[in-house]
């Protein structure tokens, strides 16, 4: 083995220690402070029972007849999207608090790998996220939500998810890095939910006026939700898959390497 | 003896503002080196800049033999750092607090515990060990925070004002803990606002202010920078005053005493000057009823060296 081949295996090899032990501390705050855990089910577990039983008779007669079963079918994928971004809101305030905190001063100062104080962040937020969507999509089968997705198709839906989510992390850690303050970080994603209600999360896209027409069928949530509500009940996906995957992808990269250029940067005083 | 910091042409600006003016300075290994000056001095950015936490904008570091510019990494893994504000994550508890920093350190599991649980003992932490480290007081994050900057047995600490804000009781703790680290052979940069701390740790003082550096050396070199010494020669009636007087030849009459009978007499305080003065006395017939020797403190070198009544208040 030459040397640099052996640097960057050590390089690897710290990188993966010193991860799991920021993911652990990450999961240590999550279960020692599960206020914001609770808040994170709550919220779209809320919104689900809103959306079902005071405006899913009415919606789900504009979708075809079906009354509140069939607007259940239609609005669980949204909802799992808005659990989504209830997330990244608060991974974003998690870092912000995080940045503000003299710990991470003294992991600066530390030889440990500087990723792994982001990398902690993101795959701690993707475990909370699983478990919230997890919850939310048992409480809508408790309510009567009847996907037919067989076996490989959940394990797409796990896939597709993951990626979504992912991406949504690093922005939102970026975000969490660019604000201010942890007040700061907490209006940033704000607009994000916002943009399942501006998509076919709810309500069909061609029930709306033209111009939001336009951008609720060119924004990132409206290909996702409708990639998930394909795999979960069947509708047909056409190319919102790949539009959605795209997206992620592009999400993915620009939220990873800004977050990368704002944690390298010296810490403000 | 090599030297554990060497530090030359330091520069550092935040905009307009010159924060560091070309610094030298050079710490030898196993000393107590402080930085002293008043707050805005610029005592936190050089620790910052030598502690690899940010950039510096012109000269050359290096800190335990590793340049800081080529390789921030190996300086890293040299150091241990205590910031003014405590680094500790409050959300956890001091057991895990030591632990997360075993485990960055790379320590197996059951050393981790073993270091974590001799660190609480010796840091007098053990009893609020399982407690979350924001229910801590100031003095006990403080000395948590320390605990885990030895976690990974760094031959060169910083120490940014570490008692600032610190009841005497504790600070008096810290200076313990600071003089048994450095007894062990570890090298302590450590800044002060506080006069009395440099003098009671530190091998070798430097004063900054206003980014430049405007002296330095050992405390007693420093004290010899200015003049001021004198005996005070306390008299019981005033003839002996008088006479004492006139036998040495110099003196002034201390205005401070309301029975004015208190001489004060220039001198550089030293056994030798001493046994002269008292020798004339005796000569003379004349015998004092107190005296005692007064040698400028590191107030008057600051004093007389800002030149600056402003920053009275900061080097209280």
């Amino acid at each position: 083995m030459t040397t640099a081949t052996a640097t960057a295996t050590a390089v690897r090899t710290r990188t993966l220690a010193d991860s799991a032990t920021m993911i652990r501390r990450r999961l240590k705050h999550m279960l020692r402070y599960p206020a914001m855990t609770v808040q994170l089910i709550g919220m779209p577990v809320v919104l689900l029972l809103l959306f079902v039983y005071v405006f899913g008779g009415t919606l789900g007669n504009g979708l075809g007849g079906g009354g509140r079963g069939q607007y259940l079918d239609y609005v669980t994928p949204g909802i799992i999207l808005m659990t989504t971004v209830g997330a990244a809101t608060s991974t974003a305030i998690s870092v912000a608090m995080d940045m503000a905190a003299g710990i991470v001063a003294r992991f600066r100062t530390m030889a440990i790998s500087r990723a792994s104080i982001l990398i902690g962040h993101v795959i701690g937020s993707m475990i909370s996220i699983a478990v919230s969507i997890v919850v939310v999509i048992g409480v809508a089968l408790a309510i009567g939500f009847r996907p037919n997705a067989d076996p490989v198709e959940w394990l797409a839906t796990a896939g597709f998810l993951a990626v979504f989510v992912f991406a949504l992390t690093w922005l939102a850690v970026a975000l969490g890095l660019a604000a201010k303050n942890p007040e700061g970080a907490s209006n940033a994603p704000l607009l994000l939910m916002l943009l399942p209600f501006f998509g076919s999360g709810f309500v069909p896209t061609d029930s709306m006026p033209t111009a939001l027409r336009w951008f609720a069928e060119y924004q990132p949530f409206t290909p996702a939700i409708e990639t998930l509500r394909g795999l979960l009940t069947g509708e047909a996906i056409g190319d919102s898959a790949y539009q959605s995957l795209a997206w992620s992808a592009g999400i993915a990269l620009a939220g990873f390497l800004w977050s990368m250029r704002l944690f390298g940067r010296d810490p403000g005083r | 003896m090599t030297s554990a910091i060497a530090v030359t042409g330091l520069r550092k600006s935040y905009g307009d503002n010159l924060v560091l003016d070309g610094i030298d300075l050079t710490v030898a290994e196993g000393t107590i080196f402080s930085l002293l000056g008043p707050n805005g001095a610029g005592k936190t950015t050089t620790v910052q800049i030598l502690s690899t936490l940010i950039g510096a904008d012109g000269g050359d570091v290096r800190v335990a033999g590793h340049d800081l510019a080529t390789s921030p990494q190996a300086v890293r893994a040299s150091i241990g750092v205590t910031g003014q504000y405590s680094a500790v994550d409050k959300l956890l508890t001091g057991e895990e607090n030591l632990m997360l920093m075993a485990d960055l350190h790379h320590l197996r599991r059951r050393e981790g515990r073993r270091l974590a649980a001799r660190l609480l003992e010796q840091f007098d932490l053990a009893e609020a060990a399982g407690k979350p480290a924001s229910t801590y007081s100031g003095g006990m994050a403080r000395r948590l925070d320390l605990a885990m900057t030895l976690v990974g047995d760094p031959r060169v600490i910083f120490l940014d004002e570490p008692t600032t804000g610190l009841d005497p009781r504790s600070r008096r703790t810290m200076w313990q803990i600071v003089r048994d680290l450095a007894g062990s052979g570890v090298t302590i940069f450590l800044t002060t606002q506080y006069l009395e701390e440099a003098d009671q740790l530190a091998d070798q003082i430097a004063l900054l202010d206003h980014g430049t550096l405007i002296a330095e050396g050992s405390p007693a070199e420093l004290k010899r920078l200015v003049p001021g010494g004198h005996v005070s020669l306390r008299f019981t009636d005033d003839g002996a005053l008088t006479g004492a007087l006139t036998a040495l030849g110099t003196g002034f009459l201390d205005t401070s005493d309301d029975d004015r009978l208190t001489l004060q007499v220039p001198s550089d305080g030293g056994v030798a000057s001493l046994r002269t003065l008292l020798a004339r006395l005796e000569a003379a017939g004349i015998e004092p009823a107190d005296l005692a020797v007064h040698t400028p403190d590191l107030d008057d070198v600051f004093l007389t060296l800002t030149g600056n009544p402003k920053d009275k208040d900061a080097v209280r």
